[in-house]
């Protein structure tokens, strides 16, 4: 086992997984990858709705969400030699009230002015769009480069290809420790005493990153949140575009096998805990309000049978926007983390800008908002 | 902790076996030859197989073919069936309707 490497990047997630890869196909191979757990894309990778989305998104988030979905996309079954089920047919925000068209008005003017091709559209258009939705809904943004993906096959995707560029992966690797060495990042500690050293470390841990940052006396200011999906039994093709609401009550599409993936909560997700996170056990109440929600947008589904429920782990950064960042207290040490249940759908772009990172490079789009450092007291 | 390169090299190259065309996850449409496969590109554990292939995340969510799943990975990377770890069941432990799930007396709403 050679234990030291150009780059090690902490967290197997999809965010891991895409750095990678982003550094192989570019020349840098002495990449080696620690996952705590004892499976590629455990946490919220493989727990979340699949959303390939730019509509809805923070200003801050934007440029990368799009630069993703316009060059990265369109071409990643082919990149990956996997079907990563990329589906690029839209994305309705849906509104039941006027107070809810509202706030779809601004997040839509706010998109726009960040060069989103993404409208308003009324209840009659909203049915010409999707003839299955409820006749309760009264309006919806409509952002027609929106989409889907597969997220598990997409992580393990990226995965599968680096290890075919020479990448090395460890499972059931959880890291204890950062230590800087002559003031630069150098070495990442295992629980178990193993030491890896490396010229460049990537903090991709979804929250678990914050102990790990803290340890080199960097404080990510992010907390965790639980968050649910269900899977429906193969239904018959009925629509292809992505579904969210303004009152944030459920999301989700069917994918490209026939089954629906939708995300739901029941309200209590603020306060939930678990005396062992990795447990990752769902509130009995929330499969129930779930359905009651989906059927609130989509009456037809009202026989489908749900075959699976889970949850997963959210980071979600203390303003919303992730942590991609260069650290200058600890040289070599970028974060990668905070994706407050956006990561996905962003994570090609993200990659690839880890990548060019870690190269010294200006990446492709500007990511200066995302700094670790950009809270100031409120008062 | 797991090397995932050097387990690679231990299990060796894949080379065809005359079963590979078994249908093993009779849901999914999953042969024994695809299983195989997967486990030969790293995906070394029972969840990763299951997130790539869909093998066991059907109608029957792997209560038929979860066993087999964990010969043939047994069988591939040599070592005991008891050593590799069993998916975990999730709720409902039977497909249920929508309308049958939403009706449970919790409706904020009546």
């Amino acid at each position: 086992m050679d234990k030291t490497a150009d780059v090690i990047i902490v967290g197997g997630g999809i965010v891991g997984c895409a750095a990678a890869y982003y550094l192989a196909k570019r020349g840098i191979s002495r990449v080696t990858v620690l996952e705590a757990a004892k499976s590629i894309g455990n946490g919220g990778s493989s727990r979340n709705g699949g959303g390939v989305r730019q509509s809805g998104r923070d200003t801050r988030e934007l440029p990368y969400a799009m630069y993703g979905i316009r060059h990265l996309w369109p071409a990643l079954s082919e990149e990956l030699g996997v079907d990563v089920g990329y589906v690029q047919k839209g994305n309705l925000r849906l509104g039941k009230t006027p107070a809810h068209l509202n706030k779809l008005k601004t997040l839509t003017e706010n998109a726009r002015s960040a060069g989103l091709d993404v409208r308003m559209v009324d209840a009659k258009e909203v049915q010409a769009i999707c003839p299955y939705l409820s006749e309760d809904v009264i309006g919806a943004s409509w952002c027609p480069t929106d989409g889907h993906a597969d997220p598990l096959v997409t992580t393990l995707g990226f995965y599968k290809r680096s290890l075919e560029l020479g990448v090395r992966f460890y499972t059931d690797a959880p890291v204890k420790t950062l230590r800087k060495i002559k003031g630069k990042i150098r070495e990442v500690i295992l629980k178990d005493g193993t030491v890896f050293e490396g010229g460049t470390v990537i903090l991709a841990a979804g929250y678990e990153s914050r102990f790990l940052a803290r340890t080199v006396g960097v404080d990510v200011p992010m907390s965790r949140l639980i968050d649910e999906c269900l899977v429906t039994e193969a239904q018959p093709p009925m629509f292809d575009i992505m579904l969210g609401t303004a009152g944030a009550d459920f999301y989700g599409h069917q994918t490209v096998h026939g089954s629906f993936v939708f995300g739901s909560d029941c309200g209590y997700e603020e306060v939930t805990d678990m005396e062992d996170p990795s447990q990752l056990a769902t509130n009995s109440m929330t499969l129930s309000a779930s359905c009651r929600a989906i059927m609130g947008y989509v009456p037809a589904l009202r026989d489908a049978k749900i075959v699976r429920s889970w949850c997963g782990w959210l980071d979600n950064a203390f303003d919303g926007v992730p942590f991609i960042s260069r650290v200058d207290e600890v040289p070599g040490l970028i974060l990668a983390c905070g994706f407050t249940g956006h990561g996905f759908g962003t994570a090609p772009a993200v990659g690839l800008i880890l990548s060019q990172l870690v190269a010294g490079e200006e990446p492709v789009v500007d990511i200066s908002a995302l700094r670790y450092d950009r809270f100031t007291p409120i008062r | 902790m797991i090397d995932i390169q050097e387990r690679l090299r231990q299990i060796g190259p894949l080379d065809g076996a005359p079963d590979d065309d078994l249908l093993v996850c009779r849901c999914e449409e999953i042969t024994k030859g695809e299983i195989r496969r997967a486990i030969h590109q790293g995906m070394f554990t029972i969840e990763e197989l299951r997130r790539y292939l869909r093998c066991g995340m059907g109608l029957c969510q792997g209560q038929t073919c979860g066993r087999l799943v964990r010969n043939i990975v047994a069988a591939e990377l040599g070592v005991s069936p008891t050593e590799i770890t069993s998916a975990t069941a999730r709720a409902p432990m039977r497909p249920i309707e929508m309308a049958v799930l939403a009706d449970d007396g919790g409706a904020a709403h009546g």
